[in-house]
């Protein structure tokens, strides 16, 4: 526990070092060189600390009644590790790439306070240092967003984010003012031992979820999140998406799943109905965009859907008293948790390289970068790879878990929860095949095919810096992928914490299968098929090269006898997207299309107009939107009253708040 | 009961709910139209199999009565009806068919949910009959709400009395008095849209029952 | 049983699938010929164009990267594995719990994600339009097969094929869901396989074409890498549909050699008449609009999500 509470305090040392004057090449490695170091052992503390026992501190700081407590538990050493590995990338990464930082000073100081931050949050134990470590993590991570303040688009980003994090905060203040009760008790023991009557629960639960789901991009709470992510530096994006969002989620599960006590029946619906919801809606969000980083920000908020749906079975399992099927849902969480941060960093980083090498982030302008940046473009692809769950590689494993814990739900009670467990089901099948889609178009239409300008011809691969962060990551993402045992089986104090319950010992079962419930039920070798794949692959190639001709041409394509048309003739990003468009989004976005086509002999270009529309931005955010936009002119009045009218109302509020005192103090 | 029995009981009754859905997807006369003679022809399987197990012989008459009437006779009407009027064998619907599939499918899930706690204590055939049932039902209604075109409305409504002819049924055989003047209630409803229709078309030279609302003067 | 005759069954299935395969593209290419009173190619004639392909030397577009070149290997690796998972005459066989159906689901999905990233590779306006279209029947095709599997899982207790075999062999009434789920299969066995009314194996140069405008760059090894991994992917849903909803003649394991021998005879059975299924109904649908096709799907997708349902209300009884 010391070494952990030192450890962020070094973190938010070094923000302060950044302050010294030394040289901007020598302030930047010493600041991501210890940064990398100093999470590297938080993690290997966390990593052992899962198992161990749990241990506490209180520090006299904070509340003088109440002092700073911190706490490391199973849980919270699931998420630490989550935290620190996905910020020792980051740190390695940005040794090479904060090298192309321009204003550096507006990155250096903040960065180490945004881990400190997160680290902070999963350490903490009562209600004053969670929200305070919380708002230390937002406004870290909101002047990482304003690092690039001139380019367009980043001052909005930096308010929408601002103001949805405040939002978030004090929800979160609100549903801690409920938990801990009349009575004050802002420790999280004191807060566990205070029952809830059912009316509260409800009310806490829905703090729960704007509060910690705005801040994961739970839609309708994420418009903010495709805005601010991208505009940070690459690896304060990754930060951001990877491990940030899984902060969020940490509150949630502590929230919902220790602090407010046992679930009621109906807890998990909203988790599984938004999470679906959220799942589809963000990849499909994805789709329909061009710039890298905001593909990678939308495809964030699908896997926080997963994330979500998945804790919700855990919440209909734990209320009906099956354990182990909860503790199956939860490691699934768990689990796709991990492994979103190891290849959305990977992703990210590879946008950061791509930025880097061409200074574009819409893919409509690159192309061709797998022959110029081979190494990179195989840790984005194997990355791709893992995030539309594909096996052999640790996306498809976890996802794996969440669709067996969903072949267990018809065992739950409720009718209602039977039924509505296949479609979510449903909806993450749709929304697992349009990422596959969605990163067929994104790796497509940046790395494959021909370049689209002469920036993307004249791309070089990254540093090496940058370049072995991502392939440590991607390599990670393997081999999480084919010993999936061996995270599941440590994530299982986390579970017996949650849920009361445990999935069965999977190193135990022969050749490093999973079986989530019993071997005869279900089980997935993801060694086994990794292997065969192997052995297929180089089988076949061997025979081949065996018995054939190893000659090859290169020649001109042939595209059906239509040669000679340009590179940007070939399928952009936008036509990959069409069919998608024509059947998904003409539903969820409104989706429409104009063609001018002028006729034979017209000198006019043809023209292709799309529509679309936002509908949560519609019909949640524009409302309110013109709701603040009206008060603040109806109370724009009060600006010009006179003196004696202001001394009035002041006056006034004062009989007011002391007649409120009279009838309820 | 047997467990076959009840499969039986059970693949029919689910067969009505499939054809129910086939109809909602159909967007052409003719075949929507046949639809809803495998949609009585099922229904008169299910009734003729509850007779059979429950050892109640008048059930056979509904059976009978849905055979030669709603396979049979009323399709054909319809064909006819269809052929003289000329009309076009597309059915223009109202909302998308997608949405209308997924609003379906929503359907059955809230009637199984409600009808499952609701007759909690009855027996497995009943329950399971009646929750059926009541999806019939509602996609009769859904086919009548979701159409423009006057003759799928009729067709909407004679699967939704489909419906509740299999609920009648699961519920221990409904009288035959009831069931025969269901019967005939249905075939004046029938007669009553038949001349409507005819006169709709008379009078604005279409069936879309759209023309009507402009009659009224309530859009536009 | 020892572990040397199982790892031979298990090796025997997996040489078995391949051998096979192209046998069955070839037998369905032959009756279609014959029902359209053609004489039509012998049933053995993709095995010589597979042969005449390797011999060829491969054409590579200019611009086509490292990754175009190993596509087809991979392709084909993840296609076979799959396919090698689903019992064709044995079940429980020495490695068949490395993966259940949504593994298999999964490896297609890899196959199909390194078919589309390769066409796209290509740098032309064909493959743009097959990648595109791949995908999106894909993502309706993904979630109506896991409804399928959904449906199955709920009625076996398992998301094993052995298993679910295993129990459908033995003690299964009469299930509309089940009627439901098949037809959802076939479906989108249709569709993944780009067979008729989704997409025209036989055609070139059409703007209807999906598969085949992904692979128009392709020649020679890297071809027959293709088209076999083709082949396999058809035998595979064959397989699948044969073992989850006709298990009869599976063997059980540890059987004499005359029971195995009625199951490779009762396997072939089910291979001849899928075939002339197939063959017979390509024969009688016109292929579908590319925008008709998400309806066709949408309805696998809704029968599975029915099937589902309607399992609850037998089973919550």
């Amino acid at each position: 526990m010391r070494v952990l509470l030192i450890g962020v305090a070094v973190l938010l040392g070094g923000s302060l070092l950044s302050l010294l004057p030394l040289s901007r090449e020598s302030k930047s490695s010493v600041i991501y060189g210890g940064c990398f170091a100093t999470c590297l052992v938080l993690s290997a503390m966390a990593l052992v600390g899962v198992a161990g026992d749990a241990s506490s501190a209180v520090l006299p700081l904070g509340l003088p009644w109440l002092g700073a407590h911190f706490h490391l538990d199973a849980l919270a050493a699931v998420f630490l590790v989550i935290v620190n590995l996905g910020g020792a990338a980051a740190s390695f990464y940005a040794l090479g790439y904060g090298a192309h930082e321009h204003e550096p000073m507006r990155v250096l100081p903040f960065y180490p306070a945004f881990l400190a931050g997160m680290n902070l949050v999963i350490l903490a134990a009562d209600a004053y240092s969670f929200l305070f470590s919380w708002e230390l993590m937002s406004l870290a991570s909101w002047a990482l967003v304003m690092a690039h303040h001139r380019d367009a688009g980043t001052t909005r980003a930096g308010y929408v984010y601002l103001m949805m994090a405040s939002f978030g905060t004090f929800a979160l203040l609100l549903a801690f003012g409920f938990l801990a009760g009349p009575g004050g008790a802002f420790a999280f023991d004191a807060i566990t031992q205070h029952v809830l009557s059912p009316g509260v629960g409800a009310i806490v639960l829905a703090l729960a979820f704007i509060g910690a789901g705005s801040k994961a991009g739970l839609v309708p709470l994420h418009v903010w999140l495709p805005l601010a992510h991208p505009a940070a530096p690459s690896h304060v994006s990754a930060l951001m998406s990877g491990v940030m969002t899984k902060v969020a989620v940490y509150a949630f599960i502590r929230i919902v799943f220790e602090l407010m006590g046992a679930p009621a029946w109906w807890w998990g619906l909203p988790a599984l109905l938004l999470g679906g919801i959220t799942a589809a809606l963000g990849v499909l969000y994805a789709l329909m965009e061009t710039d890298i980083k905001r593909i990678l920000a939308y495809s964030t908020i699908e896997n926080i859907g997963i994330i979500f749906a998945a804790l919700g079975l855990a919440l209909a399992f734990k209320a009906a008293g099956m354990g182990d099927a909860g503790a199956l849902a939860v490691t699934a969480a768990l689990f796709h948790a991990a492994n979103h941060m190891l290849f959305k960093s990977t992703l990210f980083f590879g946008a950061g390289t791509i930025i880097v090498a061409t200074g574009e982030q819409d893919v409509e302008r690159l192309g061709g970068l797998i022959h110029r940046m081979p190494i990179s473009s195989s840790a984005f692809l194997i990355a791709a790879l893992a995030i539309s769950s594909l096996p052999p590689f640790n996306g498809f494993a976890s996802e794996w878990l969440v669709f067996q814990g969903i072949l267990v739900s018809p065992h739950l009670p409720r009718m209602a929860l039977k039924l509505l467990v296949p479609a979510v089901g449903v909806l993450l099948a749709l929304s697992a095949a349009l990422a596959a889609a969605c990163f067929v178009r994104a790796f497509g239409a940046a790395y494959l095919g021909r370049a689209r300008t002469a920036a993307a011809a004249a791309a070089r691969e990254a540093d090496v810096w940058s370049v072995s962060s991502m392939v440590v990551c991607a390599t990670l993402c393997l081999l999480t992928g084919i010993f999936p045992g061996a995270v599941i089986d440590w994530m299982q104090p986390a579970a017996v914490a949650l849920v009361g319950g445990r999935m069965p010992p999977q190193l135990d079962i022969a050749w490093f299968s999973i079986a989530p419930v019993s071997a005869s039920r279900s089980s997935y070798n993801g060694f086994l098929i990794f292997v065969f794949l192997v052995l297929a692959a180089s089988f076949a190639a061997w025979v081949v090269h065996r018995v054939a001709s190893r000659a090859m041409r290169r020649a001109p394509f042939w595209d059906c006898g239509y040669p000679g048309a340009g590179p940007i003739a070939q399928y952009s990003a936008t036509s990959l997207a069409q069919p998608i468009r024509r059947v998904f989004a003409t539903v969820a976005f409104d989706a429409h299309e104009q063609v001018d086509m002028p006729l034979p002999g017209d000198q006019r270009p043809a023209t292709i107009h799309r529509f679309m529309r936002d509908p949560v931005w519609e019909f949640a955010y524009a409302p309110v939107a013109a709701g603040v936009g009206w008060m603040a002119r109806w109370m724009n009045r009060l600006q010009f009253l006179t003196i004696r009218r202001y001394l009035s109302a002041v006056f006034v509020t004062l009989i007011l708040l002391l007649l409120v005192l009279a009838i309820w103090g | 009961m047997s467990a076959f029995s009840l499969d039986v009981a059970h693949m029919f009754a689910g067969g009505l709910v499939l054809v129910s859905f086939m109809m909602l997807y159909q967007d052409r006369l003719f075949p929507l139209i046949n639809a809803l003679s495998l949609h009585s022809f099922l229904l008169a399987l299910s009734v003729a199999w509850q007779a059979h197990i429950q050892n109640t012989p008048d059930l056979y008459v509904t059976a009978l009565i849905s055979i030669g009437f709603k396979t049979l006779a009323v399709p054909m009407a319809l064909r006819r009806m269809v052929e003289k009027m000329g009309l076009h064998r597309e059915i223009e619907a109202a909302v998308r068919t997608g949405l209308t599939m997924l609003v379906g499918i929503g359907l059955v899930g809230l009637s199984m949910d409600l009808m499952l706690r609701v007759t909690a204590g009855a027996s497995v055939l009943v329950r399971e009959d009646i929750a059926l049932a009541l999806s019939v039902v509602l996609l009769g209604l859904l086919i009548m709400v979701t159409r423009r075109n006057a003759i799928s409305q009729v067709i909407g409504f004679m699967s939704l009395e489909n419906g509740l002819i299999l609920a009648g049924t699961g519920a221990r055989g409904m009288p035959l008095v009831v069931e025969i003047s269901v019967a005939f209630s249905v075939l004046i409803a029938f007669i009553v849209i038949g001349i409507f229709l005819f006169r709709i078309r008379e009078r604005f030279d279409t069936v879309d029952v759209r023309a009507l609302d402009s009659f009224r003067g309530e859009r536009r | 049983m020892g572990v040397m005759s199982a790892l031979l069954l298990q090796l025997g299935q997996v040489g078995l699938v391949l051998l096979v395969a192209p046998a069955v593209s070839g037998m369905i290419r032959k009756m279609k010929a014959r029902l359209q009173r053609r004489i039509g190619p012998p049933v053995l004639q993709p095995y010589r164009d597979l042969r005449r392909l390797i011999g060829k030397d491969v054409v590579l577009a200019d611009n086509t990267s490292w990754f175009f070149r190993m596509a087809p290997y991979l392709i084909f690796a993840a296609t076979w594995v799959a396919a090698a998972l689903v019992p064709t005459f044995q079940t429980g066989l020495m490695f068949s719990w490395s993966g259940d159906m949504i593994a298999i689901v999964a490896l297609l999905g890899v196959a199909r994600f390194l078919q589309a990233a390769a066409a796209i590779d290509t740098g032309t306006s064909f493959g743009g339009i097959g990648a595109s279209r791949e995908v999106m029947i894909a993502s309706l095709a993904e979630p109506a097969m896991i409804m399928v599997t959904f449906t199955v899982a709920l009625v076996a207790g398992s998301s094993q094929l052995s298993t679910i075999a295993e129990f459908m062999l033995h003690s299964v009434g009469l299930r509309v869901s089940l009627g439901m789920a098949l037809v959802a299969l076939v479906i989108v066995a249709l569709a993944e396989n780009a067979r008729i009314p989704v997409d025209n194996p036989a055609t070139h140069l059409e703007l209807t074409m999906v598969h085949e405008a992904m692979v128009l760059e392709y020649s020679g090894r890297h071809l027959a890498m293709i088209e076999l991994a083709g082949s396999l992917r058809l035998l595979l849903y064959i397989s699948l549909i044969a073992c989850i909803f006709f298990p009869v003649g599976l063997v059980v394991s540890g059987a004499g050699f005359l029971a195995y021998a009625a199951a490779l005879g009762a396997y072939g059975m089910k291979l001849v008449i899928a075939s002339v299924f197939l063959a017979t109904f390509e024969m009688s649908i016109a292929k579908m609009r590319v925008f008709r096709v998400p309806s066709l799907l949408g309805i696998a997708l809704m029968l599975g999500l029915l099937g589902t349902l309607l399992l609850f209300i037998s089973e919550g009884m």
